[in-house]
C-alpha cells in the first residue's frame, strides 16, 4: 500500500520565546516528579508513578492540546505518565501533590486514585486509569462523534510501548481506520523500550512500534521524543494532518524511563538513561538563550514553590471514610449539559 | 419481546438522542443476531470485537454521546469485563467529575440449545460490578419500558434479554399502546423482508413514552403460602409452576424482580414477611449466585418472620451448558423443578 506523504514538518527553529517557554515546563514538571517521588519515599503517599524523563515530549504535547470542553476541542485519553502534558495544558502543581497525598482536596479524584490520574471535564481529560491499554479501546468512542460533528476537534491517545501488546492497541489500530469511518485520531506511544522490569527486545519482534500502523493504511511515524524541538515539529505536523485530513496519526515517540516503573522498583534515577533536560539545557546555553545560572535559578524557584505546596497538603484532610457512597450513581447527565 | 426492543430503539433515537446503535451485525443488512436492530436508523455494524464495542461505547457516552451498545451473546462479553469495570466506576473514580451515559445490551441465558458458547448467564457477573443499573425484563411490554428506561438514565446500564423470551408474544392486556395488536400487522410493518432489504423501510407504529422504573419489582401472581421471586427466563415458569401447585393447595406469590440493580427489596420483604417462606430462582450459576445475596439479606432482616429455610434454585455449577436437550435440561432450572421446590419450601415444617 502506498501512502500519501505526510507534509514534512518545516526545519525552522522554534521562536526563543517557545523554546524558553517549553524549557520552563519542562523544569517544573521534572521538579513536579521529582517531589513526587520525595513525597512517596517521606510517607506522604502510598505509590508513585509518573513521567520523569518524558518531558521533551510531553510538554509540546500539552502546549498544542486545543483544550476546552465539548466535541470541537480535543479529547484527551492519556495514560499515567503525562503530568507534563497537564502542567503545560495549565494545571496548578500542588493538585499533583493533593492526589499523591491522597487528600480530600485532589480534585481529580477525591483521594481515591493514585498520582497521575488525572481527569478533568472541563478539558476533556477522561480519567486516567491504571491498566495500561483500555484507553486504546474507550478513545476511538470520541473520535466516532468529533468525526460526526466536524470541525477541527480530535482525540489524542497516549500510552507505553509495553501496553501496545495488550489486544486494545489493536483494536485502536482497526477501529481508527475502517473504510466505513476513518476517525481523527492522535494515536501516541512513547516508546522507553521497558515494561516494568522486562526489556523491549526480548518481547516485540516488530523492529518499530510505528510499522505496525502501516498494515491499516494509517500515517505513522517515530521520532526523537528526547528532543523538545523534534517534537514539537513532529506533533504539530501529525496533529495538522488529523485536524483536517480527519484520519488516524499513529506517532511512536523514543524516549526515557528515569525513575524507572514506579515506586514499586524504588524511584531511584537510571544514570544509564539520556536525560532530555540536560541536552536541552546545553543547547539552549550554545545559542544564548539561557544562562546556567538562569536555569539553576528557575530549578532552585520551582523547588521552593514546590516545597511550600507539600508542607501545605501534608496538613489538608484526607477523604471522609462516609464519601465511599458518594458518586456511585451520576443523577446529572453532566457530559450533555 | 424481540420487536419491543426494536420498538423502544426507534424511540430512543427518535425522541431521546440516541446518536448510536452498534455491535457485531447490528446494522443492516442483518440487523442483529435476533432481529432486534432492523430498520433503525442510527445502527451500524461495528468490527467483530467487544472489547472495541465496549470502549467504543465507553467514549461515545464521555462525548455526550447516548448510545446502545450490542454484546451479541453475553458468553463473549467475559473478555470485556475490566471496560465493563471501566465503565461503571467513571463516575466514582472521577469523584463526580464525568458521568457516563451507555447502555450494554447483551442477550443471556439457556432455552434455544446454544450450546456452551451461547447459554451463559450474566446477571451474577454484572451484579459482581457496581456502578451500573441493571434491567432484566421478562415481557415484551417490560423490555419495550426497561430499554426506554436504560437509554434516559445518565449512568452505565445493562439491559440483559432472555434469549428463550425473544419470540414470547405480548400478554392479553399488556400491549404497547399504539401497536398494532396483531402480531401479523406489527410484523408487516417493521420485521425486514427475507432477501434484498436494500429498499425496505419500516412503518414505526406511534409508540408512547413508557418507561419502566429500575427498582420496581412486579407481584406476577398473589399467594398466601410462600414467595418466589424470580426474573428473565426462569420468570415464567415460576408462574406456571405456581399454577400447577395451586392444584394441590399450595398458593404461591411469585415476583418478577424485572430490575437487579437497584432492587425492590421493599416488595420481597413485604411478601416473606406475609408469607415466611421463599423460593429465590434463576439459571446462572449456584455459586456466587445474585439469589445468594437475596437470601443473606434475607437471613438479615427477616429471619425472624421465617418459617422455613430460604432457599435457591439456580443453574447447576458446572462449567457451561452441554448441547444435548438432556444436558441442557439438566443444568438449569426447568418447569418440574421449580414446582418440586415450591412443594419443598411450602411443606417444609418448622
Amino acid at each position: 500500500m502506498s501512502l500519501r506523504p505526510l507534509r514534512t514538518p518545516p526545519e525552522t527553529e522554534l521562536s526563543p520565546e517557545l523554546l524558553v517557554k517549553i524549557h520552563q515546563l519542562m523544569v517544573k514538571a521534572r521538579v513536579l516528579e521529582e517531589r513526587l517521588i520525595q513525597m512517596y519515599k517521606q510517607g506522604d503517599g502510598y505509590f508513585w508513578i509518573g513521567g520523569p524523563g518524558e518531558e521533551a515530549f510531553n510538554v509540546p504535547l500539552g502546549i498544542l492540546i486545543d483544550k476546552g470542553r465539548g466535541l470541537q476541542h480535543d479529547y484527551c485519553h492519556f495514560h499515567y505518565r503525562q503530568s507534563a502534558t497537564l502542567l503545560a495544558m495549565g494545571v496548578d502543581p500542588i493538585d499533583s501533590l493533593r492526589m499523591m497525598k491522597n487528600t480530600a482536596t485532589d480534585p481529580y479524584t477525591g483521594g481515591r486514585n493514585f498520582v497521575g490520574h488525572y481527569s478533568i471535564r472541563e478539558w476533556n481529560v477522561v480519567p486516567v486509569s491504571s491498566p495500561i491499554e483500555v484507553q486504546y479501546s474507550m478513545a476511538p468512542g470520541t473520535a466516532i462523534a468529533q468525526k460526526r460533528a466536524g470541525g477541527r476537534g480530535i482525540t489524542i491517545v497516549t500510552g507505553g510501548d509495553a501496553g501496545t501488546a495488550e489486544g486494545d492497541f489493536a483494536t485502536c489500530l482497526v477501529w481508527a481506520s475502517r473504510p466505513a469511518n476513518p476517525l481523527p485520531m492522535l494515536i501516541v506511544v512513547t516508546n522507553n523500550k521497558w515494561g516494568i522490569s522486562t526489556n523491549w527486545q526480548g518481547q516485540h519482534g516488530e523492529k518499530r512500534i510505528s510499522d505496525r500502523g502501516k498494515g491499516f493504511g494509517i500515517e505513522s511515524k517515530t521520532i526523537d521524543g528526547n528532543d523538545p524541538e523534534v517534537s514539537y515539529r513532529e506533533i504539530a505536523a501529525a496533529m495538522e494532518y488529523v485536524r483536517t485530513e480527519r484520519k488516524p496519526f499513529l506517532l511512536e515517540a523514543m524516549l526515557s524511563r528515569l525513575y524507572g516503573h514506579s515506586s514499586a522498583s524504588g524511584a531511584n534515577k537510571i544514570l544509564d538513561e539520556a536525560d532530555c533536560l540536560v541536552g536541552f539545557e546545553r543547547r539552549l546555553e550554545e545559542r544564548g538563550l539561557l544562562t546556567r545560572a538562569k536555569m539553576d535559578e528557575l530549578r532552585a524557584q520551582f523547588n521552593a514553590e514546590l516545597s511550600a505546596a507539600h508542607r501545605k497538603v501534608k496538613d489538608e484532610p484526607q477523604p471522609d471514610p462516609k464519601s465511599i457512597f458518594d458518586h456511585i450513581f451520576s443523577e446529572k447527565d453532566l457530559v450533555r449539559e | 419481546m424481540v420487536q419491543a426492543i426494536r420498538m423502544a430503539l426507534h424511540v430512543a433515537e427518535e425522541r431521546h438522542g440516541v446518536t448510536d446503535i452498534f455491535g457485531e451485525d447490528v446494522g443492516p443488512p442483518l440487523g442483529g443476531a435476533f432481529t432486534a436492530t432492523q430498520g433503525l436508523k442510527t445502527a451500524w455494524n461495528s468490527p467483530l470485537d467487544e472489547r472495541g464495542i465496549v470502549g467504543a461505547s465507553i467514549g461515545l457516552g464521555l462525548a455526550g454521546c447516548r448510545n446502545v451498545a450490542e454484546i451479541q451473546f453475553c458468553d463473549y462479553a467475559f473478555n470485556t469485563i475490566d471496560l465493563l469495570k471501566l465503565g461503571g466506576m467513571i463516575h466514582w473514580s472521577s469523584n463526580g467529575d464525568w458521568n457516563c451515559p451507555i447502555t450494554i445490551m447483551t442477550p443471556v441465558g439457556s432455552g434455544i440449545r446454544g450450546s456452551i458458547y451461547h447459554s451463559h448467564s450474566f446477571d451474577a457477573t454484572a451484579t459482581h460490578i457496581p456502578g451500573y443499573k441493571i434491567a432484566m425484563p421478562s415481557t415484551p411490554r417490560d423490555a419495550y419500558g426497561m430499554l426506554l428506561s436504560c437509554v434516559v438514565d445518565p449512568n452505565p446500564c445493562f439491559f440483559l434479554v432472555p434469549k428463550a423470551l425473544m419470540r414470547v408474544r405480548t400478554m392479553a392486556g399488556e400491549e404497547i399502546p399504539g401497536e398494532p395488536g396483531d402480531d401479523k400487522a406489527l410484523s408487516k410493518m417493521i420485521d425486514a423482508p427475507l432477501g434484498d432489504r436494500s429498499k425496505w423501510q419500516p412503518s414505526w407504529p406511534d409508540t408512547p413514552d413508557l418507561f419502566v422504573p429500575f427498582g420496581e419489582a412486579r407481584t406476577m401472581r398473589q399467594g398466601r403460602d410462600l414467595t418466589v421471586v424470580s426474573y428473565g427466563r426462569t420468570l415464567p415458569l415460576c408462574v406456571k409452576a405456581a399454577e400447577t401447585v395451586a392444584g394441590e393447595g399450595i398458593e404461591a406469590e411469585v415476583i418478577d424482580l424485572r430490575s437487579l440493580w437497584p432492587y425492590d427489596w421493599a416488595r420481597i420483604a413485604e411478601s416473606v414477611r406475609r408469607t415466611g417462606r421463599v423460593l429465590y430462582v434463576n439459571e446462572d450459576t449456584e455459586v456466587t449466585n445474585f439469589g445468594e445475596h437475596l437470601i443473606r439479606r434475607t437471613v438479615d432482616e427477616l429471619f425472624y418472620d421465617l418459617i422455613a429455610p430460604p432457599r435457591l434454585l439456580a443453574g447447576a455449577h458446572v462449567p457451561g451448558i452441554g448441547l444435548a436437550d438432556s444436558l441442557e435440561m439438566a443444568s438449569v432450572p426447568q418447569l418440574p423443578s421449580i414446582a418440586e421446590s415450591i412443594r419443598a419450601v411450602a411443606r417444609t415444617e418448622p
